[in-house]
Order: structure tokens, then sequence, then C-alpha cells
């Protein structure tokens, strides 16, 4: 098992498992912001649950976050390591030949969702944890959905948050479908498997891009 | 037809390389990369200049001796073929062909285009191989049923021919197609199983040590690969290994 921790393939699934982990995430995320646009009670209900529920908060929050963690820095180890790899660069070198753009730069994908996970963080959970903790309001089961639809009245956050969700797109293409490879599965249903994660890597961030620009065109007027 | 050749020159390990134009009149389309080389070379040596080293052996597409990054690709522009099986008439007159050494951490310059491909005899020690006993009592390998399935693929891992453009090509300079080629074509057989758990933990701890890079699965090793072995042997090799390591 020493051995396992440090070993490259043990690295790449850490990688796999962790972006699974965060793929599961995503489901649950795009779930409840899909019902700010049909529903705004039910996702003010299912928000006021993720925000309170202490088994969500101080249990399944915390994991994420790590899962976040784990991720991106084992992605920066692996970049690193990468590059050291190859020693001198080659004069000409014709990665297109042989290989998807997108599967040559997970990492340029990487750092703009990463980047704006700090936007994110900013409007939504430093905006909770100010509420809930500094300014120690009352509970509000019913504020979410206003709050929501008011943080994506300015169109440059509307912007970036469509420009990180092409990049998410783009990064689920070739992440979500290799990540059985890299844990050594591959049987009959592998094809089936990578075409039902490019299907994903399309559906998810198109939902979240309609989310944006529905709230964005439709704000709440006073 | 006419070329201009752009090579990579390094007097050896330790010197410092650089690129060096050469223009070289009279090449015919059936001559092989190769042999291209060679008339450059004969050019060179009647001038009284070192002649450009390379690594050849067979010739024959078989060996894995020759290399060279092509253009940007290894083995050059072709598919399912190494350099020397590459003939000049997939170029056109007056282009500019730039020659690299495959390069990788893992495979130091020795001179010229000629690097240093032993880690790879290194990965192959570690265990790839099986443990049979010749002192005379030897069982007969065909005595031991294997379906018609399992002895296709163990064949097809057994086309690699070690030349190292797997590495040459992946942005990453890994390893594990050549590597996990090696694990799966005894890993597939019933008298590989014996060794199977020692032999993909030895081999993938030592393509580790020699300084190979991580596998970002973009598939350009397979791409690449003269004897088009496959990407579902890393994933072979993966399994094997998260097995092994897991049962201890």
């Amino acid at each position: 098992m020493s051995g396992l921790i440090k070993s490259s393939i043990a690295r790449k699934v850490v990688m796999a498992l962790s972006g699974l982990f965060l793929v599961i995430f995503l489901v649950l995320h795009v779930t409840i912001n899909l019902a700010s646009v049909f529903s705004p009670d039910f996702f003010n209900e299912a928000s006021h649950f993720m925000g309170y529920n202490p088994i969500v908060q101080f249990l399944m929050q915390p994991i994420l976050v790590a899962g976040v963690i784990v991720h991106f820095v084992m992605g920066f180890v692996l970049e690193i390591q990468n590059k050291n790899a190859r020693g001198m660069a080659y004069v000409k070198y014709k990665g297109s030949e042989n290989a998807s753009w997108v599967s040559r730069n997970m990492i340029y994908s990487g750092l703009v969702i990463l980047a704006f996970l700090f936007l994110h963080f900013y409007d939504f959970w430093i905006h909770e944890m100010a509420y809930k903790y500094v300014e120690v309001k009352p509970e509000d089961p019913t504020r979410y959905y206003a709050e929501t639809v008011e943080k994506f009245e300015p169109f440059w956050r509307t912007i970036l948050y469509v420009i990180a969700f092409v990049l998410l797109s783009l990064h689920l293409w070739h992440g979500f479908a290799s990540s059985l490879q890299s844990m050594g599965v591959n049987n009959k249903y592998t094809e089936g498997f990578k075409k039902f994660a490019k299907i994903f890597a399309v559906v998810v961030p198109l939902a979240f891009v309609f989310i944006a620009i529905y709230h964005h065109l439709n704000p709440i007027t006073h | 037809m006419k070329l201009y050749l752009k090579i990579w020159r390094q007097k050896d390990a330790q010197s410092k390389g650089k690129m060096v134009d050469y223009t070289l009149d009279g090449v015919e389309g059936d001559m092989s990369f190769l042999e291209m080389l060679d008339i450059l070379n004969e050019e060179l040596v009647s001038k009284g200049e070192e002649p450009v080293e390379f690594d050849h052996d067979c010739r024959e597409g078989i060996c894995g001796t020759c290399s060279l990054q092509i253009n940007g690709e290894p083995h050059g522009p072709d598919r399912l073929i190494t350099t020397c099986q590459l003939h000049m008439r997939k170029f056109n007159d007056g282009d500019t062909i730039v020659i690299e050494p495959f390069r990788a951490k893992a495979f130091p310059v020795i001179k010229d285009l000629i690097v240093d491909r032993s880690s790879f005899d290194r990965i192959q020690q570690a265990g790839g191989f099986i443990s049979v006993n010749t002192s005379g009592n030897t069982i007969d390998a065909n005595a031991i049923p294997i379906s018609k399935h399992a002895a296709d693929e163990a064949m097809d891992a057994a086309a690699c021919i070690g030349c190292g453009a797997c590495v040459a090509a992946c942005k990453n300079a890994s390893a594990m197609l050549f590597t996990s080629a090696k694990v799966s074509q005894f890993a597939l057989l019933p008298q590989g199983r014996v060794e199977a758990a020692d032999r993909v933990q030895n081999m993938v701890r030592q393509m580790d040590l020699e300084g190979f890079g991580n596998c970002t699965n973009t598939g350009a090793c397979e791409v690449e690969c003269p004897k088009g072995i496959s990407l579902t042997n890393i994933a072979r090799m993966n399994r094997e290994y998260l097995s092994a390591s897991i049962k201890g």
C-alpha cells in the first residue's frame, strides 16, 4: 500500500475519483438551480435546507471543499511533474495531430474554473457566511431566490459565469469521459459511458448558462 | 526534390545542442527517410564535416531502433510505421523538415539524434519476464489451453517494439503505453499470471523512478505508435496495479 501512495497511477486515480465526486456535486447543484427558473418556492426551500441542515453544513460542505482542493492541488502537482518529464522542449511539436485540444489543455480550462470558483465563493458563500455568522441575521427561508436573481443583474457577472461554464464543459468533455480509463475500467460499457459523459459535459454546463442568462434577462422588478 | 533540413546537432551528452540548417538536393520519392539522411551524411563526410548521428538497425520496421521526431511527430507524419519505413514521397519539393531527437528527461541525448532509451530496458528488467523452469523438464507452452481472444490480445500487446514513440508523442513524456504493453502481454496469459502482481508493481515503480510523466489520457501515444498498441492496455495496467496494491 505504501508504494501505491507514491505511484503515478495512484495520483491519476485520485484525480479521477475527486473529479467524479465533483461531477456528482454538479448534478445536485444544477438540479437545485434549475428550480430557480421553474419553481422559485422549491428553490427557496432547497437552498434553505442546504444552508441550515447541519449534515450538509458541517459534513458534506467540508468534504466538498476538500474534494475541490484535492482535485486542483493534484492537478498542479501532475502538471509540474509532466512539464519536468519532457526536459528540453521540442522546436516543433504537433500536438494537434494526435490529441484533442481539450485533452492537452486541461490545466488551462481547470485554471479558469478555479478562478471562477473564487468569484463564485465571493458571490454566494462569503455572502452566506456573513449573513449567518457575522451579521447574525435570523433565518429567512424566502430570501434565496431574490438574492440569486439579483446576482445576475450585472452584465459583466453573467458573461463571466457563462465563460466559466463553457470552460467547465471543455474540462468535463475530456475529464469525465476518461475518468474510468484512469481507474482501470475498460470493458464493453466503456464506449457507452464515454458517450454519456460527453452528453453530460454539454448538457449540464448548458443548463447553468441557461439559468444565468434567464435571470439576467428576467430581473426582479421592485 | 530539394529539401531544407533543420537538424538537431549535439556533440555529446554534456554539450549544448542547436538546430543546424542543411539543403539537400536530388532526393527521390522512393528513398526511405533514413536513406535520405545517409545521402546527407555522404555529402557531409565528403566535405570533411561530422555526419549526423542517428539510430537505426533492421530498417524493416521491426526492431524499434530508429526514432526521430520529424516535423513535430515521432516517426514522421505517416501512421503505423517507423522512421525507416517512412518514404520521401510523403514530402514535397521545397519542403522544410525539422528533425529532432525524441525528447524526454528519461531519454537523454547521447549525440545528435541518438537518445539513451535504456530506461525502457530497466523497466523491462524490473518484471517483464516469466520464470520458466529450463532444467530439462520444461512443459510445452501449447499444453496450456488459452482462448483465442486472450492469445490475440496478448500478441497485440507483444507487438510493441519499444521504440519510445509513445513517450516522444505524449505531452507529458509518459511511458504508460510501453509499460502497459509489456505488463499486458504477460497478464493476459496463464504463464504470466503467476508473477502478475509483483510484475506490475515493480515495472510501474521503475517507470516512475526513471522520471517519465503521468498519463493524462490524451491518446497521442496510441495514434503515433508504429505498432498500433491500444490504450486499453493502459486501463489494464491501471487495473492490475490497483488490484495488486490493494491486495498487498
